[in-house]
């Protein structure tokens, strides 16, 4: 064993990873809940919940374990962080429990059916919004002294902020778009082309202003990007996009089920090796490494182990219930 | 209207509140995951329709209790770093792998299976789904381990070192899980949920009873919540009075607050039954005592001397009025149980256990003790421990984030006012759903859309259940 890769970036890469399964699983089910009040009709809604209802719990449990990893790999970063972003994590927080709660409550009552589906439709909203706010807010870098976040309370708002989470909001409004082309049938489905155009547009535009903004953010992410010679890694990131997008369109016209929606997943996966091209090695942008905030050895070697033996498992029987539930959900068929 | 509370106070508050909004939907789901596990084995081991018309009727009701115990243990997940974020950079190395292990051993266990045990009996047969529901609960059970861990090493820590950063890390990740409190705590725990949760069966049974006490579920489940709640509610108290003493040994502040023991006894310690606890001027006003009696239940004799919180410096003292009452609370709460898993005894050997009307109403009225006492509980505990988070180490003034006092005052404001207004929709819901007696041929949770794979028959929620109001 010559090379010697150390902790602190192998959990960096393991809690990236779980960042991204995160968006991944909870991207489109929060998508959903954005293009809610786009479908009016309580039988669309139904199905659009229905094709959901059974893997959400776990789609979120991922942000769980990227909290909580972070807890427990980069300690000084989750304490940094979670104050700095005081606003929009108890917002996303909230949002999370109003439409959480929706996928059993609206099943529960007539009469209040409306409010929970406003309580999924909002909260998605919100969560999303919130979960790309915080996400300009680190790009653009807290104030910290010593070993404490020692900003105010509203430093996160700012126009690059409110940018990156209206962008998360269109993304995830995309993934929605495109799964409900992969899981649903007949008119729905063409509604949901419809919205994958419009969201797709609207994504690459989004995508567009962020990265001609980030690099004026900081002198480092225009190093990082332009400088010589790592132009020769990066420059790759744009032209992938610019191809992934070109299949995206065509897919789309000509009405494929399932690659609209792994093309964009495959957009989202660009967008964060963007993001991690920029940040990395800094978990606090411009202050603190991940070497810097790294637990201490015993604590990385032995959460590790779990890791390495249990996400596998994971992985394994999640697919196995998206397996179980898999093909089209619809209306029509099997009803009284 | 929070003028004069600094940010302290109130991120204690929001903990508090936020936490005892959660504990009540696990201590409830960890118990009837366990009685769905059981009803879905008999069903399968006899073919009973009762059972699995009982697994399909609490089913749903776990559905609803279940996703609200997710949502608002999201909120806790993510609370120890935006309002202890000094506890979190302390105790991250410690803390942070267990939570990180109930995520992965625990969380992904419950939420995977979730739904194949919520909408999936059609499809995948009944082995699996038996396997699927026996994954949910014991996801739960390993959820309560590790949790209970954290909660104990911050009680009684253990296997730990102080690095220059002034982080707490593992010296000895066995002593750290394997802490002194926690065996104890975890045995009651574990047996807190059981009872609350068949308390709770019984009374749903009861109430049903009343009505009509010739329907085979109801009479089922009330006959197994008893037996449950007169077997455990013993060795309930036994393991509370061993948890007592673990107390006494290594939080010996929080027994004296319990007890209200300000002043030292060198000749045996009174009980003090009820009494106002007074902080200011170091004594329990109006106290009802039996005399020695405390010392014989801590000691085992009567004439032990006890030690109070005059031995303990004044800076180091929990709030007594708090935990004195909450602790009373708990053990009156724990007698209620036992005595009503005694009446149970009496009735059932009367052969009036389906008759007795009497009987049906007070089980009916003992609804909700489960959930007095596990709260109460916790109080007790939580309260006792301070004014540290980990215990005699790191005061909780140490602990909490450097955050502006209107930024926290807001938050609690939106926690207080979306949770009540979630816990009154979620309980009228899961009332709604506990006043329909069981039916025959009852169908599991969802609705009036059936969830169709290509290529396989339709499946899941066929039929309207019905229950949608």
């Amino acid at each position: 064993m010559s090379v010697s890769v150390d902790l602190a970036t192998v959990w960096a890469f393991i809690i990236a990873f779980a960042v991204f399964v995160y968006i991944v699983m909870d991207g489109f089910d929060l998508g959903l809940g954005i293009l809610f009040p786009l479908f009016p009709a309580k039988a669309d809604r139904d199905v659009i919940m229905n094709s959901v209802a059974p893997v959400w719990d776990g789609n979120e449990t991922w942000l769980v374990l990227g909290g909580g990893g972070m807890m427990a790999a980069f300690p000084l970063a989750y304490a940094v962080l979670m104050p700095a972003l005081y606003t929009p994590v108890i917002a996303m927080l909230l949002g999370l429990v109003f439409r959480g709660v929706a996928f059993e409550f609206r099943w529960r009552t007539r009469r209040e059916r409306n409010l929970w589906d406003i309580a999924f439709a909002g909260g998605s909203l919100v969560a999303a919004l919130a979960q790309g706010v915080a996400l300009g807010a680190i790009l653009q870098g807290v104030h910290v002294e010593g070993r404490h976040y020692a900003g105010g309370w509203w430093d996160w708002l700012t126009p690059f902020s409110i940018l990156t989470g209206v962008a998360l909001v269109i993304g995830y409004a995309l993934l929605g778009a495109t799964w409900l082309v992969m899981k649903t049938e007949g008119e729905l489905r063409e509604r949901a082309y419809h919205l994958s155009w419009i969201f797709l547009i609207a994504m690459l535009g989004a995508m567009g202003a962020v990265s001609i903004v980030t690099p004026f953010l900081h002198v480092q992410y225009t190093q990082r990007w332009f400088a010589w010679p790592n132009i020769i890694l990066t420059a790759p990131v744009p032209i992938a996009v610019a191809g992934v997008s070109a299949l995206l369109l065509r897919s789309l016209a000509k009405k494929y089920d399932y690659q609209p929606f792994s093309l964009s997943l495959m957009l989202f996966a660009l967008s964060y090796a963007g993001l991690g091209i920029s940040l990395y090695p800094y978990i606090v942008p411009q202050s603190i490494t991940i070497w810097q905030a790294a637990s201490p050895e015993k604590s990385q070697l032995f959460m590790l182990f779990g890791v390495a033996v249990l996400i596998p498992l994971i992985l394994g029987y999640t697919a196995w219930a998206y397996w179980v539930f898999r093909g089209k959900v619809n209306t029509a068929s099997g009803f009284h | 209207m929070f003028d004069g509370l600094d940010a302290i106070v109130l991120a204690r508050m929001q903990f508090a509140f936020t936490m005892s909004f959660h504990i009540i939907f696990p201590s409830f789901s960890i118990g009837l995951a366990s009685y769905l596990a059981v009803l879905e084995a008999l069903w399968l081991w006899t073919k009973r329709e009762v059972f699995i018309n009982l697994f399909n009727y609490w089913l749903k009701i776990f559905a609803v209790a279940f996703g609200m115990g997710v949502v608002s243990g999201i909120v806790m997940s993510y609370q120890f770093g935006t309002n202890w974020s000094a506890f979190a950079d302390k105790t991250g190395p410690i803390i942070g792998p267990m939570m990180a292990y109930e995520v992965l051993t625990a969380f992904f266990l419950e939420a995977g299976f979730l739904g194949v045990m919520l909408f999936g009996l059609k499809r995948v047969g009944h082995r699996l789904h038996f396997l699927a529901t026996l994954m949910v609960a014991t996801g739960t059970l390993i959820s309560t381990f590790w949790i209970l861990s954290a909660n104990s090493w911050m009680q009684t820590p253990a296997g730990y070192a102080i690095n220059p950063e002034g982080q707490f890390v593992a010296a000895n990740w066995w002593e750290v899980i394997f802490n002194p409190s926690f065996p104890y705590r975890l045995v009651h725990m574990v047996l807190a949920a059981y009872l609350t949760t068949a308390l709770v069966v019984g009374a749903v049974g009861a109430y049903h009873l009343l009505r009509d006490r010739h329907l085979a579920g109801p009479r089922m489940m009330f006959s197994m919540a008893m037996w449950m709640v007169s077997l455990v509610a013993p060795i309930q108290m036994l393991a509370g009075d061993q948890h007592g003493l673990n107390t006494l040994k290594y939080q010996p502040a929080k027994v004296m607050a319990m007890e209200g023991h300000y002043q030292s006894h060198p000749n045996g310690a009174p009980l003090i039954l009820f009494g106002l606890p007074d902080q200011a001027e170091a004594k329990v006003k109006y106290a009802i005592e039996v005399p020695k009696m405390s010392s014989l239940i801590l000691k085992h004799s009567p004439n032990a001397p006890l030690a109070g919180l005059d031995t303990v410096p004044r800076k180091d003292w929990p709030p007594v009025p708090i935990t004195f009452w909450s602790f009373r609370i708990m053990v009156g709460m724990g007698c209620l149980i036992a005595g009503l898993g005694l009446l149970s005894l009496f009735v059932r050997w009367r052969g009036d256990l389906y008759q007795s009307r009497l009987f049906h109403l007070i089980a009916i009225a003992m609804g909700p003790a489960g959930f007095i006492a596990v709260l109460a509980g916790w109080i007790t505990t939580e309260t006792g421990r301070q004014p540290f988070t980990v215990f005699g180490l790191l005061r909780t003034v140490e602990s909490v984030s450097p955050l502006a006092t209107p930024a926290v005052a807001s938050s609690l404001i939106a926690f207080v006012v979306a949770y009540f207004a979630l816990f009154i929709a979620g309980a009228i819901y899961i009332l709604r759903l506990m006043a329909l007696p069981p039916h025959p041929s009852e169908q599991g949770p969802r609705s009036d859309i059936p969830i169709r794979a290509a290529g396989i028959t339709p499946a899941a929620g066929v039929a309207a259940e019905g229950a949608a109001i």
